[in-house]
């Protein structure tokens, strides 16, 4: 399934989606503050420099995730991508950020460089959203469930959850990109805070 | 056919690619499955198990060694199976193999229901995430965005200086009197502050703090009533109980003068270059002129009682007079063309309703002055006395006794008497209050402002004299200040 040659390729669109993510997932642990400061490192990436984690479990299990999600994504079986952070004592769920993932829409080819501008507004309005974020105050863990399809082979080491819901949430719309072969929508959930 | 059950069990548990999705195969379970029939098997399990066991049922364990002897669908840890769960599970079994039909209706509705309840298609997706240890922060860290967010801006915290709430110094001024209409206190320019205790004078040397004793009158009734340094600082006016006007030398201690013209004591002291304005019980308030022999060269009548509060302006234009009949006179200054024995005052103000003894003029802004009532009055005045009008006026809730402007951080500074016997710090020009200094123990009667404008000098019926150092500059903003200064001088120097 290749596109012209000057556009992009199933495998090249894959690529792209997972770099993205990968970013994009430590961005927003360095961002809400899941990990110290003081693990992240700075890179430069989509023209703009981003926080990447040096710590060393964390750098395997977002490899790993990755790693499937590009194979899924070339498989096309992947829906969304979602991250999760709850607070550490309560279990709750306070946070949901969800990457929708939609397919082969429009046959327009894009460059590179276009799909890399709309990434970077979209990893920029991810960094923005710190704003208005509600401050997460107690210690949190995170975890990344990928939504697939109902007879994908699970593979090794991957369970089956559920869709951690936040019950009373904000939620807000983010920038889409798109590689022609991939389309991917970002949003935010957060739990209401009550005070005004 | 029973081995081979039991082969195709150690085959299906041995499989690498089947899905732990739970944990690996009970043993009953196991066991269950060789001998006859299990409850519901996991999902993902394949086939081939329930295959056996639909092969098995007639096989009683008792023929293989291997399988536990036990009744039908049971085994030692769980002795009776209900026959019915083993109808329900099959049932569920080859229901799963169905197709779905998508025009179902009722389908339709419970997909929606589905979807909202689980928040996505069940049928369509599912969810999986990667399983092992979960990843944590290490321990002990806290979540500190909060600290960086919620940090108050640097300067919107420091609004206020830090003022100290102690004097710097406390000095005993023994047998001074404590009488309202006096002005037994002044700091000069050569940072000398002359105390009249009684019937002397004491020098004070702020730099060095020494103390020298300057003059003591010759009768022991008599008593000094106020004191007025020149503003180069080297000579100090007394005016003493006896209606004199002295004139002291300070760095050879020698009396120059002794002027007389009063005829009742002489309460107030201000000098204007080399003209000495003196105001006495009477009323009167005399012009001097140091230089010359016949010194006495002017009079002003206006008031009616004691004047108490005496001060030229900076650029000498004008002369304010504040005395016991609650009037503020602002006079005008003498030029060239003075008339004869005649005055005529610029203003008249008896908006206060007490003494007027504390007046001050405005060192940064022109003709500004500021007056303060006693007892029954207690409220602050500024007024501009080009329009003559009043600007603001300020209940202080104690009677005042004395003011003076501070240039330092342009602030206004009174010292009161009865009720509170404290000393406030104002801001100019709003009036808001930046400090209050207690300590007195009795009605502050005098203030008097350092040289270098950093120190205020405070003398109470306490009998002693306090030196707050409250308006302290920051030394970049002094170097700052002297850099203007400097460089102002040499364009002044310049411009003809």
């Amino acid at each position: 399934m290749t596109s012209t040659l000057k556009g992009i390729t199933l495998k090249g669109s894959a690529e792209l989606v997972a770099e993205f993510f990968s970013f994009g997932i430590n961005s927003i642990l360095y961002q809400r503050g899941i990990y110290p400061p003081e693990s992240f490192t700075r890179v430069t990436q989509y023209d703009m420099s981003l926080q990447l984690t040096t710590d060393g479990k964390l750098k395997d299990y977002l490899t790993k995730v990755v790693a499937q999600l590009k194979e899924w994504l070339f498989d096309c079986t992947v829906q969304k991508l979602v991250l999760v952070i709850t607070c550490l004592e309560t279990n709750e769920v306070l946070e949901r950020w969800q990457f929708d993932i939609e397919y082969g829409c429009g046959r327009r080819t894009k460059s590179i460089k276009t799909i890399q501008d709309e990434i970077r507004s979209v990893i920029r309005q991810i960094t923005a959203t710190v704003t208005f974020l509600p401050l997460l105050e107690t210690a949190c863990a995170f975890d990344l469930l990928v939504y697939t399809d109902k007879d994908l082979m699970v593979p090794e080491k991957w369970e089956e959850s559920g869709p951690q819901i936040i019950d009373q949430s904000e939620e807000v719309r983010l920038r889409s990109f798109t590689t022609s072969i991939h389309k991917v929508n970002s949003m935010v959930a957060y739990k209401r805070t009550d005070s005004a | 056919m029973a081995q081979f059950g039991f082969e195709n069990d150690i085959q299906g548990i041995l499989k690498l690619d089947m899905p732990i999705t739970n944990a690996p195969m009970a043993r009953w379970q196991r066991k269950a499955s060789t001998s006859t029939s299990s409850a519901l098997p996991s999902p993902g399990k394949s086939v081939n198990l329930s295959l056996t066991t639909s092969k098995t049922p007639s096989k009683t364990p008792g023929k293989n060694i291997k399988c536990t002897p036990s009744k039908v669908g049971g085994d030692r840890f769980i002795p009776i199976r209900n026959g019915q769960q083993l109808d329900v599970a099959s049932f569920l079994l080859t229901k799963e193999n169905e197709p779905l039909d998508p025009n179902n209706p009722a389908l339709e509705n419970q997909k929606a229901w589905s979807v909202s309840l689980n928040g996505y298609a069940v049928e369509e997706a599912k969810i999986l995430h990667l399983g092992g240890k979960p990843l944590n922060a290490p321990e002990g860290y806290q979540n500190n965005l909060k600290v960086l967010y919620s940090q108050v801006t640097p300067s919107s915290v420091k609004k206020t200086r830090y003022i100290s709430s102690v004097p710097d110094r406390i000095l005993d001024a023994p047998e001074l009197r404590n009488d309202f209409y006096l002005n037994l206190l002044d700091w000069s320019s050569r940072n000398l502050l002359a105390v009249a205790l009684h019937d002397n004078v004491y020098l004070w040397d702020a730099t060095r703090g020494e103390i020298t004793l300057l003059m003591k009158m010759e009768r022991e009734e008599d008593y000094i009533t106020s004191v007025s340094w020149t503003k180069e600082g080297n000579y100090l006016a007394i005016g003493t109980s006896d209606f004199k006007v002295q004139l002291w030398d300070v760095e050879n201690q020698k009396r120059l003068r002794s002027m007389t013209s009063h005829t009742a004591r002489v309460g107030s002291l201000s000098w204007n270059d080399h003209i000495l304005s003196s105001a006495s019980r009477s009323g009167h308030i005399h012009h001097h002129d140091v230089r010359v022999a016949n010194h006495h060269i002017y009079t002003l009548e206006g008031h009616t009682q004691e004047v108490c509060g005496l001060e030229w302006s900076p650029d000498g234009r004008y002369l304010a007079s504040g005395g016991n009949d609650n009037m503020v006179y602002v006079w005008p200054g003498l030029g060239e063309g003075s008339i004869g024995n005649e005055s005529q005052s610029l203003h008249c103000w008896s908006e206060h309703q007490g003494a007027v003894k504390a007046l001050a003029w405005c060192p940064w802004q022109p003709n500004i002055l500021a007056s303060g009532g006693g007892t029954s009055d207690r409220h602050i005045r500024v007024w501009n006395v080009n329009s003559g009008s009043c600007i603001s006026a300020l209940d202080t809730q104690s009677q005042i006794s004395s003011l003076v402007f501070a240039p330092n951080y342009k602030e206004l500074v009174s010292g009161h008497g009865y009720a509170h016997n404290n000393v406030v710090i104002w801001k100019y020009p709003s009036l808001t209050k930046v400090a209050e200094l207690a300590g007195h123990e009795d009605r502050v009667l005098n203030l008097a402002l350092s040289p270098d404008g950093s120190t205020v000098a405070t003398v109470a019926g306490d009998e002693t004299v306090r030196l707050w150092k409250s308006f302290e500059l920051d030394p970049i903003k002094k170097k700052a200040t002297r850099m203007l200064k400097s460089t102002s001088s040499v364009i002044h120097q310049t411009i003809r």
